[in-house]
């Protein structure tokens, strides 16, 4: 998964419909997207995951199915409505049956987000019976070479069928393909892909730099032109194909002027709940520095969202500094991502160096001449698994976390 | 995409799509993958009505009963089940 998939785009459609007259005012004071990151497992280990590198710290000391359901209940009544069943890899977990069944009775539209392995006819059935709304499936490229490389897995078969697993159970089929260097050059393929397979949505993400992939970031990235190229091939593909399928483009930030109004703003619709029971605000928020999150296990999900110091931290723009503070634009983007501006200056209260605007935006710059460098483009990249978290935690992995101010 | 809306015509809301009151907005919302419409009283209100039995001109004459002192409503019913025909979120049956 990247960020970008898990959310925003709930949050422009949110929005665009507030913007075509139906909708009302937005409500901005309810997470109205709860995504559960319920284990930090995975059988997949894709070198643009981005979840943090130093997960193995929390493969541990998962939540009980309890503990799940009493957040559930406590967010559902806070406005919750749109649920994310996330990781790693939900399926790992033996109890997701319950929680989904306790999230339809709770009235959430539910999705499980999930790589397709440990997807079989009798779990498939029991979410059915149990009233889950959707699944989401990650495919990774038409090549069988590049899913497995990308991935570090043998599974480009097994997805195909689970494709065909979630269709005939009546599922809308919700297709999330990251998008990188190595499966850019195949988007009018995996279009046509998603389209045999009976898509109807198929969400094209283009990677966002956090955990692995930031690490990963001079072998994932594509060049400017290859990203123009792949807009060009789906704003056609959208334009000739009288399909149904709704095909989303998430563009990548790094080659945009302007940054992403991250999270729709910091603690203004989306709550996430992680592994261990950490309330976020948005995926990555534990690399800011002097930010303690409230915790399931220990705090009333109303008071964190509502009265913790840090779910209020970056709430409206208070908070901004020169040159966001006066940007004519800052109600559009809100200063950007923090947790990008910290990884990459340091400072996590300056305007996102994606911005043209901004002091440190020649670090982007660098980050985007870095990713044709040969050199740099030769280095290995560094599988998400549980050795290499455990090697990124010991420091033993230094070399390629030391130029960012927290570890990815 | 949108075809012109008929009196006669019968409308249900589209699959994988739900409508539903939300307590805590006091607003009705449509819910579908990885999105939510909030919807206004007045396009709750059509579409609370569109149950894939009703057609169109019964749902026009309701809303007309339900709400005698609205004006101009006939249009705006009509608007209403033009959008949402062409968001795919109900569909003709």
């Amino acid at each position: 998964m990247t960020q970008n998939s898990l959310g925003d785009s709930v949050v422009q459609k949110t929005v665009q419909a507030q913007n075509n007259g139906v909708a009302a005012t937005a409500t901005h004071t309810q997470p109205l997207w709860l995504l559960a990151e319920i284990t930090y497992r995975c059988p997949l280990h894709c070198a643009f995951c981005y979840n943090p590198t130093d997960y193995d710290k929390h493969t541990q000391n998962e939540l009980s199915t309890e503990q799940w359901i009493k957040t559930l209940r406590e967010a559902r009544k806070l406005g919750a409505i749109q649920l994310g069943i996330s990781g790693g890899e939900p399926l790992l977990r033996d109890d997701i049956e319950e929680i989904v069944a306790e999230a339809h009775k709770l009235g959430y539209y539910s999705n499980l987000i999930t790589s397709g392995v440990g997807l079989t006819e009798k779990r498939i059935q029991a979410f059915k019976d149990g009233g889950l709304d959707h699944i989401q499936l990650s495919m990774h490229d038409i090549t069988e070479e590049i899913n497995n490389f990308i991935t570090n897995t043998k599974t480009f078969e097994l997805k195909k069928k689970v494709a065909a697993m979630i269709k005939s159970h009546g599922y809308p089929m919700v297709l999330n393909v990251v998008i990188h260097r190595y499966n850019i050059g195949h988007m009018k393929e995996i279009l046509e892909m998603a389209e045999a397979l009976g898509a109807d949505y198929i969400e094209l993400a283009n990677t966002q730099y956090y955990g692995w992939s930031l690490i990963n970031r001079n072998q994932l990235m594509p060049s400017k032109e290859q990203v123009e190229e792949a807009e060009r091939i789906t704003n056609e593909y959208r334009a000739k194909s009288g399909s149904k399928m709704k095909v989303f483009f998430v563009v990548p930030d790094y080659f945009a002027d302007r940054p992403k109004k991250c999270m729709n703003g910091w603690g203004e619709v989306f709550m996430i709940v992680t592994a261990n029971g950490d309330v976020l605000p948005c995926h990555s928020a534990r690399v800011l520095p002097n930010m303690k999150f409230p915790n399931v296990k220990d705090d009333e999900l109303g008071w964190s969202w509502k009265d913790s110091p840090a779910f209020n931290k970056y709430r409206g723009d208070s908070w901004m500094k020169e040159p966001c503070r006066n940007c004519a634009e800052k109600e559009k983007d809100l200063g950007g991502c923090r947790c990008q501006a910290f990884l990459l200056t340091g400072d996590a209260e300056t305007a996102d160096p994606v911005c043209s605007l901004s002091p440190h935006h020649h670090i982007i710059e660098k980050a985007i001449e870095d990713a044709k460098n040969p050199q740099l483009q030769a280095q290995p990249i560094i599988f998400r698994n549980d050795k290499n978290s455990k090697k990124v935690i010991s420091g033993e992995l230094e070399e390629r976390t030391k130029e960012f101010h927290a570890l990815p | 995409m949108t075809s012109k809306i008929e009196m006669t015509d019968i409308y249900a809301l589209a699959p994988h799509h739900r409508f539903q009151w939300e307590e805590a907005q006091q607003s009705y919302v449509i819910l579908f993958p990885e999105g939510m419409v909030k919807l206004h009283g007045g396009a709750g209100e059509v579409l609370k009505r569109v149950n894939g039995k009703a057609t169109v001109g019964d749902i026009v004459a309701e809303l007309k009963a339900a709400f005698p002192d609205a004006e101009e409503i006939e249009n705006d019913i009509l608007g209403m089940f033009e959008l949402a025909a062409g968001k795919f979120w109900i569909r003709k049956v």
